[in-house]
């Protein structure tokens, strides 16, 4: 533990009804690591995402992000604070350009409100070119060919959309990123060449990323650390190598003959 | 690869040519429609044209559908209850331009009235923007504890509250002893809109009360005057970040709270908006018409907005614009025109304002039908209503590796 910790969250549960979904999980992750998520389906991983974005509000237990407690905050403060996410099935906002998506993206970041938008202030202005510039530049940073940022996001392949959202999530200014599924639908080719990005971007931006993944090739090549979730329980923790190893992953994810 | 190409393009960001010569013709034409109307159209066109104060009257429900179109058009949140704004601008234009308090002595300031009448008269431009503020800060007191609320269950609330307030009002002229509203009969005696005495013996061509001229072209321009300045607002507002929350929040609530977007504050705002200019056209309505009641907030006011909104082409401008010069034509004027010309015609005698609700929906019923996506669609909609061409692909690229 000599590295600081961006994300603590102690004992945290989250019970929908008389379901369990997050059953007091210790969760930590240390700034400026590449961290995964993994457990079967149902696990609780996402319901663990919602947490951490202030989506859902945890039943008991505290979550601190970068040194404060962000249990009960609106969404948008913790965004502000420095959380992006993409989502498991790509949630662009579809009748904007792929531009103005991110643009949304940096909605905290920028200042312009009513009045100014109104009256068009100098400050507005700038604004506006500043922020469609930088826009610009991280839709080419994903990958995103200029000729596409004018389209659509309904209208975008595939795999646009994945690189739209992962723009956008950039565009809010994370320190700590989430993927949620990020290689699902992808080719085993653009599967590699999004490893190679999450580390490039981890590097260059000074990101820490959690990923929920199912790939086992891409949670064993890119993470430093793993943690395994089941039926709302932490079953496993440590790296990529150790929890491979670990019965209790094994079986929960291949099965097992009852223990007699 | 085909079917790429017959992908609608995003809207250039500045107007084509053609575009702006058609904005400017259209835009003379209506500035100089009362000149026009009584010197050079025949009697048979006139037949079928509003005069100026129907034309008043159908600019002032134009402005209702700009206003409505933030709430519903661009945020997204299906407002049922609009009329709610439209009785406060014209409660607001009561009350500061009328002799309800005349107890409280007589305050004329800048007033259409002569000195010393009992009542407040404040400034018939002031009203206006009061009626608008009030209106906005009620927009947020309706808006902070419903707006949380999603779809429907939005809607439900909002017909709510579009019937609480005529109630209100019905039932105001007695609050502890205090008789605020007037109660069912309304308010009657408001004065009219006006650059007051002083305004017009410095400047002898604007007039010190529209009510005192010939025909109500003045308040036909004021009204016109209240278009342009909301169009211009939308413009403004649809092409800065928080238009761009706004149209988010309409895409996909959850996704533009986790990128930063305050889901309450800019729903709010949206809603706020929207009755600042429900409210201003309220109140200029009340101050051509010089009284109001609690009857004339019905549901059917709410509907007849949201119908042009609908109509026109849900977030844009321009089609709301259309829709609601249109639709308050057919309900003040065309419908009245096309029964005489009916009656005179085939010599019958049919009262076709009685049938007016059956025509509009069957009219509302063929439209969806045919062209459910309004007359000048915003060009967002349009893509929603496109086929996603790259469906395939989809289910190409997610097969497992």
């Amino acid at each position: 533990m000599t590295a600081e910790l961006l994300v603590d969250a102690r004992a945290i549960r989250k019970e929908f009804g008389g379901l369990v979904a997050c059953n007091d999980i210790d969760f930590t992750v240390e700034r400026g690591a590449i961290v995964s998520l993994i457990g079967p389906n149902g696990a609780g991983k996402t319901t663990f995402f919602n947490m951490l974005t202030g989506a859902y509000t945890p039943t008991s237990g505290e979550i601190v992000f970068d040194g404060r407690d962000i249990v009960g905050l609106p969404q948008h403060k913790i965004t502000a604070l420095g959380i992006g996410r993409t989502f498991q099935n790509i949630r662009l906002f579809g009748a904007m350009t792929a531009l103005e998506n991110v643009l949304v993206g940096m909605h905290s970041r920028l200042r312009s409100g009513l009045f100014r938008s109104l009256a068009r202030t100098p400050l507005q202005r700038r604004e506006e070119k500043d922020g469609r510039a930088q826009a610009r530049e991280l839709l080419a940073y994903c990958g995103l060919s200029p000729r596409a940022e004018q389209q659509y996001a309904r209208h975008l392949a595939y795999g646009d959309q994945r690189r739209v959202e992962v723009a956008r999530a950039l565009a809010t200014n994370p320190k700590l990123l989430l993927l949620d599924e990020p290689t699902a639908g992808m080719n085993p080719k653009e599967t590699i060449a999004f490893v190679d990005f999450v580390r490039k971007a981890r590097e260059e931006r000074g990101l820490t990323v959690l990923l929920i993944e199912h790939d086992m090739r891409v949670v064993v090549e890119v993470s430093e650390r793993v943690t395994v979730l089941d039926y709302g329980e932490k079953i496993a923790e440590g790296t990529p190598d150790e929890v491979t190893a670990d019965e209790r992953v094994r079986s929960a994810y291949l099965g097992t003959k009852p223990v007699s | 690869m085909r079917s790429r190409l017959r992908l609608p393009s995003v809207p250039p960001a500045t107007r084509t040519r053609l575009e702006r010569a058609l904005l400017a013709v259209c835009f003379c034409t209506l500035a100089l429609y009362p000149w026009l109307y009584s010197n050079y159209l025949s009697t048979t066109l006139t037949q079928w044209l509003p005069d100026t104060s129907t034309a008043f009257v159908i600019l002032a429900f134009t402005v209702m559908g700009l206003g409505l179109n933030f709430v519903v058009g661009y945020a997204g949140l299906l407002d049922l209850g609009y009329v709610a704004f439209f009785a406060a601008g014209a409660y607001v234009a009561g009350w500061l331009a009328s002799e309800q308090f005349a107890n409280a002595g007589s305050v004329v300031f800048g007033g259409t009235v002569l000195p010393k009448t009992p009542g407040i008269h404040l400034s018939p431009w002031l009203v206006l923007l009061a009626a608008a503020l009030f209106s906005a800060l009620l927009g947020v007191v309706i808006g902070v504890p419903t707006l949380r609320l999603r779809g429907d269950y939005l809607a439900i609330v909002t017909l709510g509250f579009g019937e609480i307030i005529p109630q209100f009002v019905r039932n105001g002229d007695n609050l502890g002893g205090f008789n605020l509203t007037n109660g069912a009969f309304g308010m009657n005696g408001i004065d009219g809109l006006g650059f007051g005495n002083t305004v017009h013996h410095a400047i002898h061509t604007l007039p010190s009360n529209f009510l005192n001229e010939l025909d109500s072209r003045w308040y036909y321009w004021t009204a016109l005057a209240l278009v342009v300045v909301t169009i211009v607002t939308s413009l403004l507002l649809r092409d800065s970040r928080l238009g761009r929350a706004w149209i988010a929040i309409r895409e996909d609530e959850d996704a533009a709270a986790a990128m930063g977007v305050p889901l309450m504050r800019t729903k709010t705002l949206s809603y706020a908006i929207g009755a600042f200019f429900g409210g201003a056209a309220g109140a200029m309505i009340t101050l051509q018409a010089g009284a109001t009641s609690p009857d004339a907030f019905s549901l059917q006011v709410s509907i007849f907005v949201l119908c042009m909104v609908i109509l026109g082409g849900i977030g844009n401008v321009w089609g709301v614009t259309l829709g609601g010069i249109l639709l308050a034509y057919v309900n003040y004027k065309g419908l009245f025109a096309a029964g005489n010309t009916f009656n005179s015609t085939f010599g019958t005698n049919v009262d076709i304002s009685q049938y007016a609700y059956l025509i509009y929906g069957v009219a509302i019923v063929l439209f969806m039908l045919v062209r459910p996506e309004g007359l000048i669609p915003s060009a967002r909609r349009r893509a929603e209503l496109v086929e996603e061409p790259e469906e395939e692909n989809v289910g190409a690229e997610a097969s497992p590796a």
